[in-house]
């Protein structure tokens, strides 16, 4: 098999219970998205992790650059005014 | 040594412990082998949920055979002839195809006994059922997306997998043999008599075969003998490995 190609890289994500985001767990391959979907519950939910997979093909993931660092987050330095610090925020919210 | 269990119901829930305990085992044995990681840890999960299964039972036969003995006793401390597994599970593992059309096979009557299980008159056993019939549900699936891929796959996954049915298809009769035990079991709703599995169980198969383009083998012998303790050769060099830590050093805990 290690000689072969390997089947395409798939990028999965993870709900870890209702009323959060899917979140980013980490890849593996599989040779289509139904597959894909069983390997992701074999590999990243053994330990009660999910209540919902996501996989995407790795492939058609548009990243930014890290050569365009400076120019995409940098500007977001000096602006603290954009953080909602200013907000009391209720004790029962306890996800934000 | 030879641990014998005592009474009908007894030796029905220890069949089917065995046969959990002997194809996790097997499935183990796929440990940093399998085709890719991810293979790799469908099928360890997989031996997990038939270890657990196996324990949730020999648990219950302790009871019931009044001994009390510990699930090692009944794991690592029997010889062959005292496991009465079915044949189908001890055989080895041989290629991928082999495990998969192994796993499909045993996973649909598997799981067809599970069911029927879940209404047993013995309410650990049920309990075990319950939960099992969710792990295995999900066993006979993985088994079933590897045989239509494999089936109708590549001329060379598709000639492997006849290879494999050819082999282990004449097992499959042992898994729906009745006798005295399974008929005083079902008459007293324990659980079900083999027999009675067996029309879900070729409806199934005979569909996942036809989808995957793998036509069903001529029956050309029956083997059989696993209940009452008979073997295949290769069950005893399985039962080597798998005993020989504990035998070695009684008792050890890490």
């Amino acid at each position: 098999m290690s000689e072969e190609t390997p089947a395409p890289l798939w990028e999965v994500f993870i709900r870890s219970k209702r009323g959060l985001s899917h979140n980013h767990v980490g890849s593996l391959h599989a040779p289509d998205a139904e597959m894909a979907l069983r390997n992701a519950r074999d590999v990243y939910t053994r330990r009660m992790e999910g209540v919902s997979i996501w996989v995407v093909p790795s492939a058609v993931i548009t990243a930014s650059s890290p050569d365009e660092k400076d120019s995409f987050f940098d500007p977001a330095a000096d602006k603290p005014y954009r953080h909602p610090t200013f907000y009391s925020i209720p004790k029962e919210v306890q996800q934000l | 040594m030879t641990l014998v269990v005592a009474g009908a119901a007894a030796v029905y829930t220890l069949r089917i412990a065995d046969d959990c305990l002997v194809l996790s085992h097997r499935l183990a044995q796929w440990s940093s082998w399998a085709p890719a990681l991810e293979d790799d840890l469908a099928l360890t999960n997989i031996a997990l949920d038939l270890l657990g299964q196996a324990r949730g039972m020999y648990a219950r036969i302790a009871e019931l055979d009044g001994t009390g003995r510990s699930e090692d006793d009944y794991a690592f401390l029997r010889g062959e002839r005292a496991f009465v597994n079915c044949q189908l599970v001890e055989h080895e593992n041989g290629d991928f195809a082999t495990t998969m059309v192994r796993q499909l096979l045993c996973s649909t009557y598997q799981l067809a006994q599970w069911q029927a299980l879940t209404a047993s008159t013995d309410e650990q056993v049920a309990a075990v059922a319950t939960k099992a019939v969710k792990e295995t549900a999900y066993h006979r699936d993985l088994a079933t997306d590897w045989t239509l891929r494999l089936g109708d796959g590549t001329d060379e996954s598709h000639r492997r997998m006849e290879h494999a049915l050819a082999a282990l298809w004449p097992f499959t009769a042992e898994l729906f043999e009745s006798d005295a035990v399974t008929r005083e079991v079902a008459a007293l709703g324990v659980g079900p008599d083999p027999g009675d599995l067996r029309p879900e169980w070729d409806a199934y198969i005979t569909r996942v075969l036809g989808d995957a383009t793998l036509p069903a083998p001529e029956v050309s012998w029956r083997p059989t003998g696993g209940r009452q303790g008979l073997h295949t050769e290769a069950f005893g060099y399985m039962l080597a490995e798998m005993q020989h830590v504990h035998r070695s050093f009684p008792g050890v805990t890490w």
